[in-house]
């Protein structure tokens, strides 16, 4: 049923230009050197006849997005997955009008209300009270809407009584109610939300999880970026896959989901990327991180040995890694920079990581491993891959209620006594 | 799938509400502007709010501004310099009417210049129309223009000053002087985003305005000093009938005004307001790629 389409994105592409003339960098000079070259540049390549070395020309361009193509129907929840840089929040910023498309379009039916943060326009200085107009007012609510949930969404906050204190005096975690509170209380037709459950708590992320379904339940059209993968699964029906710009893949979110962590699984044996394309400053990049093996039994120390080799002279500098479990939740880190006095001196170094605990419930990771000093020395996603066994019990439980017990498994025991 | 790439729903386009492209021009820009007209006074609001919670004296800079520079410019050209008033008017008086129009366009034009820049959270944030934000600063610098009329009303008690009748049209000249700060804020906010260099130029440039603007002298005596032609190309500068205006408001006297030098100047101002508006509709689309 065609009369059903509330969104639909046709052929979508985004282009970025990287470098001199990306704004900050690009400056009153070049555009007055552009401007007094253009005659000199027109002479000359009219007497010489070949063509001048153009400055636009010279500046790197960035597909963002690249002919996206799906349709959304009323009512469906989808969500949208793929790694950093896949090009997730560019489609939105398209979506929400903040910045247009280079090529394609977008149709759009209903109110459209989006959610690429949660507070934007949020003054400090201002009161509780005062920013739920004003932020209300951003994203799109009437004045009189407002004021007819206020109770509500102060409510749904629980900040009643700082309802006159400037919000700079708020706790973050206040702060982040409120903020998400006004949000909630949008009624769009259409609604496209960023991220955003990843704030607060966690009693306070299953509140706002709670409302999230209780807004899909009640008919909305809602577009879902995150990096949740648990979250999209629980709340979508359908899910859009983008990877460097491209759409992979769309449909049924159970399925695009298991494709996603096929990929991200498979991805390990992929050659590793050239460590020099890799961001960062550079003067030091990590060439390799070893292991014993790709899988380690549960409750067994993990050991990991990273090999840095200096390119440039630096100062002493850090070593990190993040460990992530399956659906992209970042389980635990270590970093140099957690051990009091420690920090690696510049040159070719090795350092070897010994992990004792947490003790992770069976299944796929990866580890992000980081060189910084103060900004980025050397960022390499998937640096290492590996899985953790299920085929041992864990000290106290099953292999099955293993998977299920939540991040990390804990060494504890249980005595029981009549009283 | 790829496949359902090829066999799309063929839908009907007139259905949709709105269409995104590239280069789109919006087909109802000014209707979508008075959808957003709610936050457009609540920002506008939130600035006026800001700054009297952020300050100790609050209110009180609205007026000491303009207050002290009249002081300073009464001291040093009424007395010290010796230059002349008009009529019979003090001279302090003269000087305030005409800083009146040139402090609300000077705090307009610095403040819309920084507008954009300054709310780039929001802008890269959120989608309306961006020109609600320097249209906002000007609202702000009106706010602290009706204030300073107090200082006005104070200073013509203080001097038995007897207000006219002239006063009834001063609305009209504040329309012109809106008019004329809400066209070059707009070029300047937009150029401000693409070249940040002129952060650093506004000051500049309202400082300068303040010497090729009858503030210190009245019109008369300029034209009476300068040959007909330099005249002419002082008064492209929109702002000097404005204050002209002004002060035939507040100190009264002959109609002298429309002549063909103040015809040229206000019709500078509505050449720079048309300019403002098309160049900052050309170039909003790409403030949150830029900012």
């Amino acid at each position: 049923m065609s009369d059903d389409i509330v969104i639909r994105v046709e052929g979508l592409s985004k282009k970025y230009q990287l470098g001199q003339r990306a704004g900050r960098a690009g400056g009153l000079r070049h555009a007055i050197e552009d401007g007094i070259a253009a005659p000199f540049r027109w002479v000359g390549k009219s007497f010489s006849g070949r063509q001048t070395e153009d400055r636009h020309k010279s500046t790197q361009e960035f597909w963002a997005l690249r002919n996206i193509t799906f349709d959304v129907k009323r009512g469906e929840v989808v969500g949208i997955i793929g790694r950093n840089g896949a090009g997730k929040s560019t489609l939105l910023k398209v979506l929400s009008r903040i910045t247009e498309p280079t090529s394609g379009r977008i149709g759009l039916k209903g109110r459209v209300a989006s959610l690429l943060e949660v507070g934007t326009g949020f003054h400090p200085e201002l009161s509780g009270r005062e920013n739920v107009f004003l932020n209300g007012a951003v994203l799109g609510m009437k004045h009189s809407e407002v004021r007819r949930k206020f109770d509500e969404i102060v409510a749904f906050a629980g900040v009643e009584q700082f309802l006159d204190t400037p919000v700079k005096r708020y706790s973050s975690g206040m702060y982040v109610r409120l903020a998400f509170a006004v949000a909630a209380h949008l009624e769009p037709e259409i609604l496209i939300v960023d991220e955003v459950l990843a704030v607060g708590d966690s009693e306070f992320q299953k509140k706002c999880l709670d409302k999230m379904r209780e807004v899909t339940d009640g008919g909305r059209t809602v577009l879902f970026v995150s990096h949740n993968l648990s979250a999209v699964a629980s709340l979508c029906n359908r899910a859009v896959y983008l990877k460097s710009g491209e759409m992979v893949m769309t449909g049924e979110s159970s399925a695009v989901i298991a494709k996603y962590q096929n990929d991200v699984v498979r991805a390990a044996d992929e050659p590793a990327p050239d460590p020099a394309r890799r961001s960062g400053s550079g003067t030091h990049r990590i060439h390799e991180i070893k292991s014993a093996g790709s899988e380690f039994a549960p409750r067994k120390p993990m050991e990991f040995t990273a090999d840095i080799r200096q390119h440039a002279p630096d100062g002493p500098f850090h070593f990190s890694m993040h460990f992530l479990d399956e659906w992209d939740t970042e389980v635990f880190a270590v970093n140099t920079e957690y051990l009091e006095g420690m920090s690696l001196l510049p040159g070719n170094r090795e350092v070897t990581v010994r992990i004792q605990t947490p003790w992770l419930p069976p299944g796929d990771y990866r580890a992000d491993a980081y060189l910084h000093c103060n900004g980025i020395i050397d960022h390499w996603p998937d640096a290492c891959r590996f899985r953790i066994g299920a085929g041992v019990a864990v000290g106290g439980y099953s292999s099955i209620s293993a998977k299920n017990a939540g991040k990390a498994l804990a060494n504890f025991s249980m005595e029981t006594r009549e009283i | 799938m790829q496949s359902e790439q090829n066999d799309i729903a063929i839908i009907d386009e007139d259905s949709f509400d709105r269409w995104i492209e590239a280069g789109h021009v919006e087909k109802h820009y000014w209707l979508d502007l008075w959808h957003y007209r709610e936050l457009f006074f609540i920002l506008a609001w939130r600035d006026v709010a800001v700054r009297y919670k952020q300050t100790v004296a609050g209110t009180a800079w609205a007026l000491l501004q303009p207050l002290l520079t009249m002081i300073i410019m009464t001291v040093i050209f009424g007395k010290v310099a010796g230059l002349p008033s008009m009529g019979d008017a003090p001279y302090a008086i003269m000087v305030f009417a005409a800083l009146l129009p040139w402090q609300f366009f000077s705090n307009a034009l610095s403040a819309s210049g920084q507008s954009v820049v300054s709310n780039r959270d929001m802008i890269s944030k959120v989608y309306f129309p961006r020109i609600i934000v320097p249209a906002g600063s000007v609202l702000v610098s009106l706010v602290d223009f009706l204030i300073s009329l107090v200082i006005l009303a104070a200073l013509m008690i203080w001097y038995h000053f007897p207000p006219v009748w002239n006063l009834l049209y001063l609305p009209l000249f504040m329309v012109m002087a809106m008019i004329a700060a809400m066209g070059a804020g707009l070029v300047l906010t937009a150029l401000t985003v693409q070249y940040r260099d002129f952060r650093i130029l506004v000051p500049f440039i309202v400082q300068f305005g303040l010497y090729v603007s009858p503030v210190a002298l009245s019109l008369e005596q300029i034209r009476s000093k300068i040959s007909p032609e330099l005249f002419y190309i002082f008064c492209l500068n929109p702002l000097v009938f404005v204050i002209e205006g002004f002060r035939w408001c507040v100190l009264g006297g002959e109609f002298r005004l429309l002549e063909p030098p103040m015809l040229v100047s206000f019709a500078v101002s509505f050449l720079l307001l048309a300019a403002g508006i098309s160049y900052f509709r050309k170039t909003e689309r790409s403030f949150a790629d830029v900012i």
